[in-house]
């Protein structure tokens, strides 16, 4: 891809890796450029190593490659860790003067550029802006405009004042300066600036300024990798719209107390990752046959058990689809980029209110902690729909009482779905309960009045099915021979993978798991079907082989690392043309 | 409105299961007489039920209630009431839902302070399981999973809560109705999350933990002229291990819940009918 430029700064933790890093990207954005970033947290290393990379371009991109360009390194381990992703014509920004990188010498092919980064940190007035010396360089290095630099300086430090700003320029200047003075050298870097305006965030933030959007008016979660975000986001800023974050004692009374919340009428979410779902599990049941529209969220990460927090992975699918005893009917929405994040949050709200159930909006480790650059007309705010579903307010109580004048909130009704009076509402005070209940709420064990209320319940998920849109998200040529399929983060790096493959593919991205469109016509189509999806079984791929009723190829990657685009198109390729012996199933490194 | 509110207007036309002469029948008249005494409406009131015996009691009162999961009653209390302070959030449960599987939510409910009732009815046994012992039975408490005893000291739930800072600890007896109601009146009437724990004998399963056993022992903090607000007296009280108390034993005239100190006034069911005004100032944010 033209005008594809890899960056990262690292270090150890503690280093201020992420908010410098963060401070590039945003420059990057403001300069009109995409940008794609990752974060490496842990390491096949031991220790604390951390680095924040981007991924920037004038064209959309949507994953991240195995190569890096300029790297900032503020440790050996640094370079030692980016090996692979070096390559000749890569730059190397340190600083000698430091003591473990006295002795640093650039891998062969790269070129070395020693900056005395904390020296003149001090000189611009204070050591803590030695990173930005190094942002000052890398502007350099790249022919990147510093005024950009500038920009997003004042706004990550504007609110500390005038001078804290103006020293961080002078920084950025002083390194600038030395590379310029030092090293007279054409890089062969150009990063050019647009006219485009984009925001850059993340998929937490994305899934908290939705639920905004929506009217979402109560949080309560407990903090967990990679779910925090979307608790933070929402601390301080829910407020200015009425709403309220509560921080949980543990994931199970997060969702009991978002349960109690949807229960008085507010439109209630909490978001954690597998492991609290592993806790609010317990309360799925009690959300559905209560019919209390819940938005529960699960930002995965890698299981099981405590896996790997810091890791990516697509495995909590099942659990997701299935978990909690008994039959429980409920939705599974999986955004696939940052963008979607924010509408899918919305439409989850509303498919929670419609049909009174239990919402599952599923994102990952490689949403939620990615900043990427988004069109600001993504965010349409006018475009925002609330539907609350069947609220009855006082006058309209009376179509909905018993022959002895008491409301039904499980009403058998066509559709399944029942009248909702909320607590306040004259007339239509009324219990629910997890037990099995008649339309009054009330326990029974009575076997018609059973059947009649699972029936009911499940009436409501063949409404939705027939009601609601659930087309996919497709891509590529629709009349390939090659058929990929993905659902939720995936899309990004399969997008962009079709555009190192020299075959035609027809790509469709599913962000809706349950219910999901029927793919069976395009299957029947294709010469060549492949699951793409980060996990070990397969868990989509056996949906998919359940629903149309053949076997299809799997690519499935779970070693914690995201699809890189050109990586994926590799095993694409080698699906499609397997080597002799080889297994359809490629695992990659 | 309000003045013309009965108790028994808390009553739903549905009878009860308990066993006859279980304390849960006195918990519950006094849980309506309390709400009714004190202007609440059935339709502005919301009642949380655990599991268990207590747990049934959201069916037999008339009110928006939710009969939840075991244990955590108190987590959907808490939403409810943040959510719509309007609404007046009575908790009830057992003594197996509050201080076993929910205690952890117990001690938290209580630092939180938000202004709601928690009603636990305390019998000292597991009743609906038909008789295990629960955390507040007694150490040689004989039962089909303690032959020998429990040979644990029982829960102090009044010193739970007094440890996790309580701003209302009280303790009532289901069968003497008129205090109990008064009991119960009183902390729904406190600013702040107003904890009585109830004596409520179990007949079929508890032959200790009577109701003669509880008419001889109980002490009335009313009679003895004890002073809610004098910590030391409430410590010295609760920490007594010899005697059983009936009253009000702790206070917290300053007490400021929850709501008020995190600014809650609103009533969050009212939601616009698109994204809220100055949504757009978020996208700025991004930029």
């Amino acid at each position: 891809m033209p005008d594809d430029f890899n960056w990262a700064i690292g270090g150890e933790a503690g280093d201020g890796i992420d908010s410098t890093g963060k401070i590039f990207a945003q420059a990057l954005s403001r300069a009109g450029r995409h940008v794609y970033t990752s974060k490496d947290f842990a390491s096949r290393i031991r220790g604390g190593y951390t680095a924040y990379k981007i991924r920037t371009s004038t064209e959309r991109i949507e994953s991240v490659v195995d190569r890096l360009d300029v790297l900032i390194a503020l440790t050996q381990r640094t370079v030692d860790e980016n090996l692979e992703e070096l390559h000749d014509g890569s730059v190397i920004i340190y600083d000698g003067e430091r003591t473990e990188m006295e002795d640093f010498e650039a891998p062969e092919g790269t070129t070395g550029l020693d900056v005395p980064l904390t020296r003149l940190a001090k000189e611009a007035g204070g050591e803590i802006m030695r990173n930005v010396v190094a942002l000052g360089a890398a502007c350099e290095v790249t022919t990147f405009p510093i005024e950009h630099l500038d920009s997003s300086l004042e706004k990550r430090f504007g609110g500390k004042g005038e001078s804290i700003v103006e020293n961080n320029r002078t920084a950025a200047r002083l390194g600038r300066d030395y590379v310029r003075e030092e090293y007279s050298d054409d890089f062969g870097y150009d990063l050019d600036t647009t006219e485009e305006d984009y925001v850059l965030l993340n998929g937490d933030e994305a899934i908290g300024m939705g639920a905004i959007a929506a009217g979402c008016t109560f949080y309560a979660g407990y903090p967990i990798t990679p779910a925090t975000d979307v608790m933070t986001y929402l601390t301080g800023r829910i407020d200015r719209f009425g709403g309220h974050v509560i921080q949980a004692e543990d994931e199970l009374s997060a969702i009991n107390m978002a349960l109690g919340a949807a229960r008085a009428g507010a439109r209630s979410m909490t978001a954690t990752s597998g492991p609290g779902i592993d806790l609010m599990t317990e309360t799925f049941g009690l959300v559905a046959t209560s019919e209390t529209p819940l938005v529960i969220v699960d930002v995965m990460r890698s299981g099981p058990s405590t896996g790997m927090p810091t890791k990516q992975e697509q495995g909590d699918l099942n659990m997701l689809l299935y978990g909690g005893h008994g039959e429980v009917p409920r939705f599974v929405v999986a955004p696939t980029t940052v963008a979607e994040c924010f509408h899918k949050t919305v439409e989850a709200f509303n498919l929670a209110e419609k049909y009174q159930t239990p919402v599952f909006l599923v994102a990952d480790l490689s949403l939620a902690v990615t900043e990427q650059t988004v069109s600001p007309d993504e965010f349409d705010m006018d475009a925002i729909e609330i539907d609350r579903g069947k609220v009855v307010n006082e006058s309209g109580i009376d179509e909905w009482l018993d022959e002895e004048g008491r409301f039904t909130p499980h009403a058998n009704t066509d559709d399944g779905v029942s009248p909702r009076a909320l607590p306040g509402t004259i007339g239509g005070a009324h219990m629910s309960t997890g037990l099995e209940h008649d339309e009054l709420g009330r326990r029974t064990e009575s076997t018609e009045v059973r059947i009649e209320q699972v029936e009911k319940r499940q009436r409501k998920v063949e409404s939705a099915e027939r009601e609601e849109d659930w087309t996919p998200r497709e891509f590529g040529d629709p009349e390939a021979d090659t058929l990929v399929i993905s659902w939720g983060s995936t899309e990004g790096p399969a997008r962009e993978a079709m555009e190192f493959l020299d075959e035609d593919v027809r790509f469709i991205s599913v962000p809706y798991v349950f219910p999901r469109p029927d793919l069976s016509e395009a299957i029947d189509d294709a010469e060549n079907v492949i699951v793409v999806e980060c996990n070990a079984t397969g868990q989509f791929a056996d949906l998919i082989e359940h629903d149309a009723l053949v076997r299809v190829d799997r690519i499935n990657k779970y070693d914690g690392v995201r699809f890189k685009a050109d990586e994926l198109a590799a095993e694409i390729r080698e699906t499609l043309r397997p080597a002799t012996g080889s297994s359809t199933e490629v695992t990659a490194e | 409105m309000s003045s013309e509110v009965r108790f028994t207007d808390f009553k739903s036309d549905k009878q009860p299961t308990w066993c006859p002469g279980c304390g849960d029948f006195g918990t519950m008249n006094g849980m309506m007489k309390a709400l009714a005494n004190t202007g609440n409406h059935p339709d502005e009131t919301f009642i949380v039920a655990g599991i268990g015996c207590s747990g049934k009691i959201g069916t037999y009162m008339h009110s928006y209630a939710l009969h939840g999961v075991h244990g955590r009653a108190l987590p959907v209390g808490t939403g409810v009431k943040l959510a719509n302070p309007d609404l007046e959030v009575m908790v009830a449960g057992g003594d197996g839902d509050g201080y076993s599987i929910g205690a952890g939510h117990f001690v938290h409910a209580v630092r939180r302070n938000v202004d709601m009732t928690y009603v636990v009815m305390d019998n000292r046994i597991y009743g609906l399981t038909k008789g295990q012992f629960s955390p507040t039975s007694r150490e040689d408490f004989e039962t089909s999973t303690s032959p020998d005893g429990t040979m644990m000291a029982p829960v102090n739930p009044l010193a739970l809560a007094l440890a996790a800072g309580a701003t209302f600890i009280a303790q009532s007896f289901s069968s003497d109705a008129l205090r109990h109601a008064e009991i119960i009146e009183e902390a729904i009437e406190h600013d702040g999350f107003g904890f009585v724990n109830v004596y409520s004998p179990c007949v079929t399963f508890n032959d200790v933990d009577t109701y003669d056993y509880f008419r001889d022992s109980l002490v009335d903090l009313q009679e003895e002229g004890h002073d809610p607000t004098d910590d030391d007296a409430a410590k010295e009280i609760i920490l007594d291990a010899d005697r059983e108390y009936q009253g009000v034993i702790y206070q917290d005239e300053d007490s400021v819940p929850y709501s008020e100190r995190h600014g809650l006034d609103e009533n969050m069911a009212n939601v616009p009918d698109g994204a809220p005004d100055g949504a757009m100032d978020l996208v700025r944010e991004f930029y």
